[in-house]
Order: structure tokens, then sequence, then C-alpha cells
């Protein structure tokens, strides 16, 4: 069972624990921006996996919103436990995904990303219309409680931050742990022959289904996390197509090698926009749009090919140095 | 029960033209067929139509009694009827080993098993055993992309085999091979298949591989099977060598009428 | 349905319909010649309108006459065409050109991004209005609903716009060679096709379509931050419902959202904002390569 429990995993265990030691000296506004990187980083793993399938998808921010408004709704029904929410979003993205996915996985390439786009942007639409889903100004999101617990004023945001962390380390551990099983290692399978996958004996529709469902969970997981963070959703924020571009472009950010990268993608990438943002506001689009052409033109495997990249680098130093050593030992 | 495959009355066209016609054939356990005939004869199309690949327009197919007219390819896959390519389809950004391995996972597991992890020891060891078996094991580590092309094409039948199957299919293992390589490259398939008690059934252009290594020829001409007899008998059938071999190969022990 | 309202869908839709397909006919372009889906397309409307509003602004204040918006309009399109056209095609495109489809879209959302900024930049984030070329030409009434008749001649322009790519492509030099690029691009390099040329001078042509766009419809808008992010989305939906890569696609896409949109707004205004997307949808369900589909080159 050790192949389960590999750097990975511990890697992101440990990860988790530094989070919850953090937790007791970071200020608010850091707090907030470690919860939405973790919001945003579940859906990039979504993400990551379609990806390594060959697949991207412009329009994530539909299961997203689907998540995000699953906890609004619910706190008018009247639902107000993060983990009910949790699970709530999580079936309503997760149906979705399942209903869409059936249509879905039949689409390959640009015609995929598109399709989800346009979908995405259905809800855009439904939800701006409409009255009775709060139109363009959308809810505000009310505190939550925990199990039935509900926190002192100052403990609330630290106790959701806890939550947030455990919601994250679970679903990247779940899917790296997928991403080494049978079906899992189809992600590759899928993008590089799909006429082999069927005559092993498998559908490719179907793995491509399979990743799309877990895509969408771990994306209304993002959701409701966002939901509960910003404590307020609407259209603009939760569904318009360029939020289904930030996650893409944390996807890229930290290259698909590794779901722990995601994390420090997404976290990359709040910084980014929170500085660039709070010292150049008229400019915070030209540094992410900047940076982003950066990474694609210099990094195209992401943040995590920096790590190898060193790697190599120092097996490089290496095998000179003993080929000096040699030749040296040769003159001699 | 001894035939593997009964083929009857197969018809295909596309559009107007037609692809497969009238084809009755069936195969024995343990036989090795040979498919030989000219560029668009119909080889490949037919092979396409037994493992679900293309669906025929009429006639029936059946694989161990069983009716496979309809099926998809990864139904008739576990049935037990596998197939190699022309070009070999692989996972070509990877390394041998995770080829083999993600092939074993596929074939052995199915439902929730699916999400059990990939790499274990023993599946470590039967793609081991495998690559042993079809002597690429230097090759392990490489990936699928920078391999030669010879152990290419015998990573796409090892992929092929790993279920055991009943009856495999070889499109042309031996295209794009140089000659001198050829019949080292059948050597280890056949040996390979034959570990397993495989009934194999290849394509093949080359008549004196043809002739080494197969009991029963099937002609395809425009479609239809012009000859289907004994290797022996097929290389000396008038429609045989007018239509397919040509007349300029005159090997001989043909003339002198024995061949084992 | 009474006749008058009939009408009222039709023109209101043909009129949409012509600012869709000048805002898509370039991104169709360059799609189908370079198979980039530029993102980019986007800030190229956004320049056209804001240069346009600028000079004819600038125009107006120096007491010139108000016909010169015509001319202004078309020499901000063709300044941007050429301006953007090279920078973004030889400073970015042409190293995506060998990179995965899904790179060469996220390049250029990059740019989208930064070209937005840029935008800001110049002209800050106060709106701009150039309404002088629409009042020069007045309104009439059609069906007891009043058109302006610059709304109207865009429909005119759309048909030019339409005649011209389709005589450029299948009757000139030109279109021959580019014919011959979208087929096949490596056969076309080996037989002395200079790609790189091609590639470049299509995408000044798209560019220039882009900013035409823009340009165009800087008079009836109200030119501020954002109108390109909503109009990337909207020539997205066009083009794929026409077939990516195919012109008369575009127009027929455009046709059909348009006059869709239209009736939309006056028979069921809860759904505007999604019927466009909705077709989108139908779209790739039921015909993904779109109702035009360029015929591609098999290739096995």
């Amino acid at each position: 069972m050790n192949r389960l429990f590999d750097k990975t995993f511990w890697g992101l265990t440990i990860g988790l624990v530094g989070l919850l030691a953090l937790n007791f000296f970071l200020e608010e506004w850091m707090r907030s921006i470690g919860l939405q990187s973790l919001s945003r980083g579940c859906v990039a793993i979504g993400l990551l996996i379609l990806w390594r399938t060959g697949l991207v998808s412009f329009g994530h921010a539909l299961f997203f919103g689907f998540g995000a408004y699953t906890v609004a709704m619910m706190q008018i029904l009247g639902v107000n436990d993060l983990f009910v929410l949790l699970i709530c979003g999580m079936a309503t993205a997760g149906f979705l995904a399942f209903f869409l996915g059936f249509l879905l996985r039949k689409y390959r390439a640009i015609f995929f990303a598109l399709l989800n786009m346009a979908f995405s942007m259905i809800l855009y639409g439904v939800l701006a219309k409409a009255e009775w889903l709060g139109s363009t100004d959308g809810f505000g999101v009310k505190q939550v409680s925990f199990i039935g617990m509900t926190p002192a004023d100052d403990m609330y945001r630290p106790l959701l931050f806890v939550c947030a962390a455990f919601f994250a380390y679970i679903s990247a551990v779940g899917a790296h742990w997928y991403l080494k099983s049978t079906l899992g290692m189809m992600t590759m399978a899928v993008r590089e022959n799909e006429i082999r996958v069927e005559y092993l004996g498998y559908s490719a529709e179907k793995a491509i289904h399979v990743k799309y469902v877990l895509s969408g969970l771990l994306a209304g997981v993002g959701g409701v996390i966002m939901a509960v963070t910003v404590g307020h959703v609407d259209p603009d924020s939760m569904v318009y197509w360029p939020v289904s571009g930030d996650f893409v472009f944390i996807t890229i950010l930290a290259g698909t090698g590794n779901v722990g990268a995601t994390f420090i993608g997404a976290l990359v990438y709040e910084l980014l926009r929170t500085y660039a943002f709070e010292f150049a506001p008229h400019l915070w689009q030209l540094i992410l749009g900047g940076s982003l052409l950066l990474i694609i033109m210099f990094l195209p495997d992401g943040l995590w090919s920096i790590r190898s990249e060193l790697r190599n680098r120092r097996e490089l130093r290496q095998a000179k140095r003993d080929s000096d050593n040699r030749a040296a030992e040769v003159r001699r | 029960m001894t035939r593997v495959l009964e083929v009857h009355d197969l018809e295909k066209n596309f559009g107007g033209v037609v692809a497969a016609h009238n084809i009755n054939v069936a195969v024995e356990i343990g036989e090795t067929i040979g498919i030989i005939g000219a560029n668009g004869a119909g080889k490949t199309t037919f092979v396409n139509m037994v493992t679900g690949y293309l669906k025929p327009s009429s006639g029936r197919i059946e694989f161990m009694g069983k009716n496979v007219v309809g099926l998809q390819p990864r139904d008739v896959t576990k049935l037990g009827l596998c197939r190699s390519f022309q070009v070999p389809q692989v996972f070509l950004s990877e390394s041998i080993f995770d080829n083999m391995m993600v092939a074993y996972g596929i074939a052995e597991r199915s439902g929730l098993g699916l999400f059990a992890p990939l790499h274990t020891e023993e599946r470590a060891a039967k793609v081991d055993a495998q690559l042993k078996r079809y002597q690429i094991d230097d090759y392990r580590d490489m990936a699928a992309s920078a391999l030669p092309q010879g152990v290419r094409k015998l990573l796409d039948i090892a992929m092929a085999t790993v279920r055991n199957p009943k009856l495999v299919m070889l499109d042309e293992p031996t295209s794009g091979i140089s000659v001198e390589e050829k019949f080292g490259l059948m050597d280890i398939i056949m040996q390979a298949l034959r570990e397993e008690e495989t009934t194999v059934m290849f394509i093949e252009h080359d008549m004196e591989i043809v002739e080494r290594f197969v009991d029963r020829v099937w002609a395809f001409y425009q479609g239809q099977v012009i000859c289907d007899a004994t290797t022996a008998e097929a290389m000396k059938d008038e429609k045989v060598r007018e239509f397919v071999i040509g007349q300029e190969y005159h090997p001989a022990h043909v003339e002198g009428g024995v061949h084992a | 349905m009474d006749f008058e309202l009939l009408l009222v869908i039709l023109v209101d839709g043909l009129v949409y319909s012509s600012y869709l397909f000048l805002v898509a006919v370039g991104l169709t372009v360059i799609f189908g010649v370079q198979k980039v889906l530029n993102v980019t397309h986007g800030a190229f409307y956004a320049f056209g309108a804001y240069l346009t509003a600028y000079l004819i602004g600038l125009w107006a204040k120096g007491g010139l006459p108000d016909a010169g918006g015509f001319f202004l309009i078309f020499i901000s399109a063709a300044i941007l065409g050429v301006v953007l056209g090279v920078i973004i095609e030889r400073g970015l495109l042409r190293f995506l050109y060998d990179r995965d489809e899904h790179i060469a879209v996220l390049a250029t959302f990059a740019a989208f991004l930064v070209l937005e900024d840029v935008i800001l930049l110049i002209w800050g984030t106060d709106p701009y209005l150039a309404f002088q070329p629409m009042s020069l030409l007045g309104s009439s009434e059609i069906a007891g609903l009043v058109f302006d008749n610059y709304s109207l001649t865009m429909i005119v322009l759309t048909f030019v716009v339409a005649f011209v790519l389709w005589y450029g492509l299948n009757r000139t030099q030109f279109g021959k060679i580019l014919l011959a690029v979208i087929f096949d691009r490596e056969v076309s390099m080996a037989m002395g096709i200079n790609v790189t040329k091609v590639f470049l001078i299509t995408f000044i042509i798209g560019t220039f379509l882009g900013a035409l766009g823009g340009a165009y419809h800087a008079p009836i808008i109200s030119v501020q931050p954002g109108i390109g992010v909503e109009v990337i989305v909207l020539a997205f939906a066009v083009v794929v419902i026409g077939g990516m890569g195919s012109i008369p696609g575009a127009l027929i896409g455009a046709i059909v959202v348009g006059i869709s949109r239209a009736a939309a707004v006056h028979l069921f205004p809860e759904v505007e904002l999604f019927v466009i997307y909705g077709i989108m949808a139908l779209v790739l369900i039921f015909r993904p390569e779109g109702l035009f589909a360029p015929i591609k080159a098999r290739k096995i």
C-alpha cells in the first residue's frame, strides 16, 4: 500500500499541517487570499484531470457557479450548515456534470472547450435575467454553522479556513490517488490514443465521462468554499466566461505535473491579482495577462517544471564535474 | 466446437463502392491464416468488421459461436478477439513499461476495481514477462515515440494480446520493416502467440513470410475471397497468381510441389 | 402574429446580424487560415471603437464636417489592422502555430487581458461618444418603430464586406494561395508558398475586420471599458454556429443569431441573454462542425 502514501501524499499532508499552523498567525486579509486560493485550487484540480486527458474546458464556471448558487439557495430554504451545504453543492454540480457528460463525452478539442463555454453562458443568461434567482445582483450568503456549532465571531473565519483546508486536502489526495488508479491512468491513454483504449476493452467515452463528473464535483467544492468565503454570489463573479478563463489560467500557471502544484498556482494567481489590484488598479489585467504569457512562452509546463528543471541542471553540473575530474585524471 | 470464427455472407458497401462481397470463411482452433491481396482489396475492412470497428451492411460473424455483429471493439476485445494495427496504436509519449501497465490494468480491472492503483508488483511482473516474451525488455523504459519501428510493432502486438485472446488478427505485422528483419520479427511473434495457444490470422504482402508461417491462405480481390486453400495450393492457384501475387514470383519449392 | 411585429423583428434582427457578422468575420478568417481561435479579437474590436470615437471627437472639436466621420472609421480600422496585426502575429502568434490549440487560445486570452489594460492606459475609464455620423444620417420609421439610418447602413456594409471577402478568396491569386494554405500547410510550403507571409497578411486582414466592427459601431454605442469582453463570446457563438473558418457560415450564423435574438427581445424578453448560447449549444449538439463546415482534407 506504500504506493498510495508517496511523496505527493506526504507533501500534501505537510501542506495541510502547515496551513493549520499558519492559521493561528494569519491576518484576516491573508486568510481571505488563502480561502480563495483553496477554492480556485479545487476547481483547477478538476481541470488538471481533464487537461491530462487532452481536454480543456472554457466553461467550468458553470459547475463552480452551480456550487456557489446552491449555497445561496439552500440558505434561503433554511439550510445553513457548511457540511450540508458542501454535500448539496457537490451533488448539484455533480449531477449537472453527470447529465451534461453524456453529451460532452462525445466532443474533443476546441469543440469540447466551446460547448462547455456555451453551457456556462446559458447559465449566466438565466441567472442574470431571472428575478427569483437574484438577477445581476445575486444573493448575499450568511455566516454558516459547522455541524450545528456556531463559533464566536472572532473564531468564525479561522474555523472556516480549517474546514476549507480539509476539503481541499481531501480533494487533492483523492484526485492524486485517482490519477494513479487504472481509470486515472486512462487520462493519458485517452489523450494519446483512443483507438487503443477501445481495443484494450474500455470505452474512451466512458473514461472521459468519469473524469468530467469528477471535475464537476471538484468545481462544486470550489464554488461552495468561494460562496461562503466572499459572502455573496452573483453571475458576473461566479459564472461569466472570464471566471472560467481564470481557472484555466491557474492550471497553466501550475502545470499539470502534480496536484499539489495546483494550489501553489492558485495562491500565486491570487497574490498576483491582489497585489496588482492594490498597487496598479488600472494595470492588474495587464500584469495577469503578462505573467500568463511569460509562463506559456518560457515555462510551458508551468511552475511545477521549475523543480525538474533545477534537478536537471544539478545533474548536468554533476556530470560536468565528473567528466572534468576524469579529464584531469587522464592528464595526470 | 472447433471453429473460432465463422463468417457468413458478409457484405459491406461504402456508398457505391463494394468493400466486401459474399465473404464466407471459417477458422479452426489453432490454425494460422494468412490474408493476402493487393492494396484496396478489402483486407483491413474485413478485419475492421470482424473486430467491430465497422458495421457490415449485412451478414453474420460468429466468434466462438456467438454473433458479434453490432458489438463495439471493446466488447469484441473482451470476448477474446484482439487485433494489432498496420500503424502501431500505442501511447506514444509514455514508456513501453507504462504502455503495458495500462494495457494490463484495463484488461484485469472493471467497475470499481478500476479505482485501485495501477502500479502493483504483481502487474509489473506480468508486464516484464510479456516484454521478455516479445524480446523488447531492453527498451522497457524508453518512450514509445523513440522506438525503432520493429520494436513499436512488437509493442503493439504485445499490448493487443494481454488478455490471452483466443484469436488475434495482425494487420500487416511486417510492413515498414526491412527485409532482413522480417523473418526474425515474425519468429518472435509466432513463438509468443503459440506459447499462449492463440489462433492467428495476419495480413501479409510478402509471400515468403506467408509460405513460412501460414497453414491456410485467403486471397482477397475487390472485396471478395477468391481463394481459400492451403498455402501450397493457393500459391499455384491461377487467379491468385494473376490478381494477387503477380507473375514474377516463382519460388522454387512451389514448382517442386513440396511444402510442409 | 401581426405583420408589423414581424417586420420589426426582421429589421431589428438584420441590424443585429450585421453587427454580429462584422465582429465575427475576422475571427473566422483567422481561424480558417491559422487554426487559432483568437481571443484578442475582442480587443481589436474595442481598439477600433476607441480610436474611432476618439478621432471623431477631435474632428468634431476642430469644427470639421460630420461626414468625415465615415472616413475616420475606415482609417482607424486600417491603422489598427496593420499595427496590432503585425504586433500580435509577429510578436506572439507565430510562436504558437506548432503548439497545442488550447495553448494558442490561452495565449491570445492573456494578450487580450493585456490589451484591455492598454486601452485603459490610453483612453482612461470615461466613456466616449461619437454620435456625429449617426445624427448626420437621420432616422426613418418602419412599422411604427424608429430606426436610425446609420444602423441600416451596417446591413449594406455587411454585404459589401461579405462580397469582397468572397471575391478575394475565390477570384484572386491570393485567394487561391490562401485556399492551398488552408488545405495543407506543409504541402503549400513545399510548393514554394511563403506561408509566413500569407499568415501575416491574413492576420492583418482579420485584425482590420475586427477593428472595423468596433469602429463602425462606435457612433451607436457608448464606448467604455468592457465592450471587448462581451463581443468576443458573441463572436465565438456566431463562428461556432456557422462553422469555424467558414465565411458564408459566419454570415448565416450571424443572421440566425441576429433574428433569433430580435425575436427573443420582442417576444420573450426573459431569454434574451442566453438565446444565442442556447443556439450555439444546439448547433454543437446536432452539427458539431457548424452549419457550414469547411471541407477538411482526410488525413489517414
